[in-house]
């Protein structure tokens, strides 16, 4: 069994087990257990959508300590375009950049840097690929949903890198050929997603990673945006990236793709709207398309769980800058990298299926698991209520029969027992309080909307 | 194990919800994702079919450890030529339904191609039963 990787994680001392998270994770990947949320592993796909529901912040990103950079004498940022969209139009990328070198970064370098080798390579690949659409690797989280949820998609992904991971395999080389050992090295993301940490962390040694350590966005932002503000000294030389094109700019957000490949090209952002499109992709109901640029988070990256600000002006910011930069198709001289370019080895890399919706790996036993759950759901009202800490009747029924829950969870059958006499009163109780806490049912004033709320 | 659907005739909006439940069953019973990729294409054109030529239908799915059957019967204006309406192509789909994009002629070709044995019968004026089969 392949161990997965999960970025987003429950501090079970600050969750109260108030089911937001478990209502709207969209793989059904939530359970409350003793009054706290339990995400499941093999459903987890990162999109961070409990994250975004959690009313406490209960729910957090595990990521590396920055302190973990000065492991390495080459310490390099690696930061995607809609960093920069977080800031203020007022607030350079120069300021912005050099104030990263202040925080012990030796070099900045842009996540999207490749997206010109990417998207030649992508088009390329369109070409010979049998199976329509050609689905973009760009969204860990859908590329996990496909996985895990749809594997007899995964001849439609592309083999082509996501921009982070090829632009961090450039730099890699890059710096390589200018002499500096490997183990000196260090390429720091800084991500605006959970997703993107679970790929990273998740790599196998194998597969050779790329990306050393991982940098929440937020928690970046909010220290840069400390230093800026009290920084007095705006006029002294600051280092200068070459500025990205246009299209590099734009490219994590929605139709960012979509619009620069060739042909017949569709873009579906947020969750819940990837995973119907992907249901009907499977059902051939979709008419021919070329290419599928697949987002989990509505508006593309600049909607990820880690940006500080709201996304649709981080979308506004990033067009303006793109805009700028029209005329201008970029000052990248690739030229100077032809060979590392030429290497395309260094940009492709295959996604496996993961397949862990199936109720056993044995079809008899599976086919007698689904005829009690169909049994089980004679009994069960099918209100989906969630008073069981199971997301839905259907997933009680399934968690029942993978022995994980017991009809008793049930509020409504426990009624029923009480009534036929086969339940007492005080195991009632103790039923409830195995899910949801042994203080849920006290009184207390002192919870969200109560009258000593924050007393 | 048998799983029932009802389908009415005319709601193309609800055409494929028998289907999704059905891939989703599959995918619970661990069978192969090619497995299921087949069944589930020619399911839906299947049901489709119902939508857009019968008043209503029901489909029966039976699900053993050797094979997947499906039936699908409706009540509509049947087929009178089966060998005609197999061939590629060949649609007697009205033109609303073609703007919708269906009604291409490739339904029952399609079928053909993705299950292991199909069946055809119809009773013009009654209704038209399709038999399929896959093997495990």
């Amino acid at each position: 069994m392949i161990q997965i990787y999960h970025a987003l994680k429950v501090d079970k001392d600050i969750c109260y087990g108030c089911t937001h998270c478990m209502n709207v994770c969209p793989t059904d990947a939530v359970r409350i257990s003793d009054g706290k949320a339990l995400i499941l592993k093999k459903r987890c796909i990162d999109c961070g959508e409990c994250l975004k529901a959690c009313p406490v912040d209960a729910i957090y990103v595990e990521q590396d300590d920055l302190d973990n950079i000065f492991e390495y004498q080459c310490r390099i940022a690696l930061v995607p375009a809609v960093f920069t969209g977080q800031f203020p139009t007022y607030v350079s990328e120069e300021e912005i950049f050099s104030m990263m070198k202040e925080l012990g970064f030796t070099h900045v370098f842009q996540a999207e840097f490749m997206v010109d080798v990417i998207n030649e390579l992508m088009d390329e690949q369109m070409k010979i690929n049998n199976e329509k659409p050609l689905i973009s690797t760009f969204c860990p989280s859908v590329m996990r949903l496909i996985q895990v949820r749809f594997p007899a998609l995964i001849d439609h992904i592309a083999s082509v890198k996501p921009p982070v991971d090829a632009s961090a395999a450039f730099y890699r080389k890059m710096l390589q050929n200018q002499g500096v050992p490997d183990c000196q090295i260090g390429i720091f993301y800084v991500t605006p997603c959970a997703a993107k940490i679970a790929a990273i962390k998740g790599w196998s040694e194998d597969q050779g990673a790329v990306i050393n350590g991982v940098i929440n966005m937020r928690y970046l932002y909010n220290k840069l945006y400390a230093k800026i503000k009290n920084n007095k000294d705006r006029d002294r030389e600051l280092p200068i990236l070459p500025h990205l094109s246009s299209k590099a700019i734009q490219w994590s957000l929605t139709r960012g793709e979509a619009d620069n490949m060739k042909g017949r090209c569709l873009a579906v952002d947020e969750i819940h709207n990837v995973i119907e499109f992907l249901e009907r992709l499977e059902n051939d109901e979709i008419p021919t398309v070329d290419y599928l640029e697949l987002r989990a988070c509505d508006q593309g990256c600049a909607g990820g769980v880690l940006l500080h600000g709201n996304r649709f002006m981080t979308v506004d910011r990033m067009k303006r800058r793109a805009y700028q930069l029209e005329s201008v198709a970029g000052d990248v001289d690739w030229k100077e990298y032809a060979e590392i370019i030429e290497d395309r080895n260094l940009f492709v890399s295959k996604i496996d299926p993961l397949p862990t919706i199936s109720l056993d790996q044995d079809f008899q036993e599976a086919l007698k698991k689904m005829e009690r759950i169909r049994n089980l759901m004679c009994y069960l009202p099918g209100i989906d209520c969630g008073a069981c800490g199971s997301p839905g009747c259907q997933a009680l029924a399934e968690d029942i029969v993978q022995k994980k829950a017991n009809l008793s969870n049930c509020v409504f059958l426990q009624r029923m027992m009480e009534k036929n006499k086969k339940l007492s009163s005080e195991h009632a109780i103790r039923i409830i309080e195995r899910t949801w806490g042994r203080d849920r049912l006290d009184k207390d004033c002192k919870k969200i909307g109560a009258k000593n709320e924050g007393m | 194990m048998e799983f029932i659907y009802e389908v009415d005739g005319g709601d193309f909006g609800k055409a494929g919800n028998a289907s999704s439940a059905v891939k989703k069953i599959l995918k619970q019973l661990n069978v192969h994702p090619k497995i299921v990729k087949r069944t589930v294409v020619a399911l839906y054109e299947a049901e489709v079919n119902i939508v857009a030529h019968a008043y209503k239908g029901i489909i029966r799915v039976n699900i053993t450890p050797e094979y997947i059957e499906i039936v699908l019967d409706d009540k509509g204006p049947g087929i009178p030529d089966i060998e005609l309406a197999m061939k590629e192509g060949f649609s007697t789909a009205s033109p609303k339904v073609r703007e919708m994009g269906f009604g291409a002629g490739m339904g029952l070709p399609n079928i053909k191609k993705n299950v292991d044995e199909l069946n055809v019968s119809s009773e013009v004026d009654h209704g038209t039963i399709v038999e399929m089969k896959t093997y495990l």
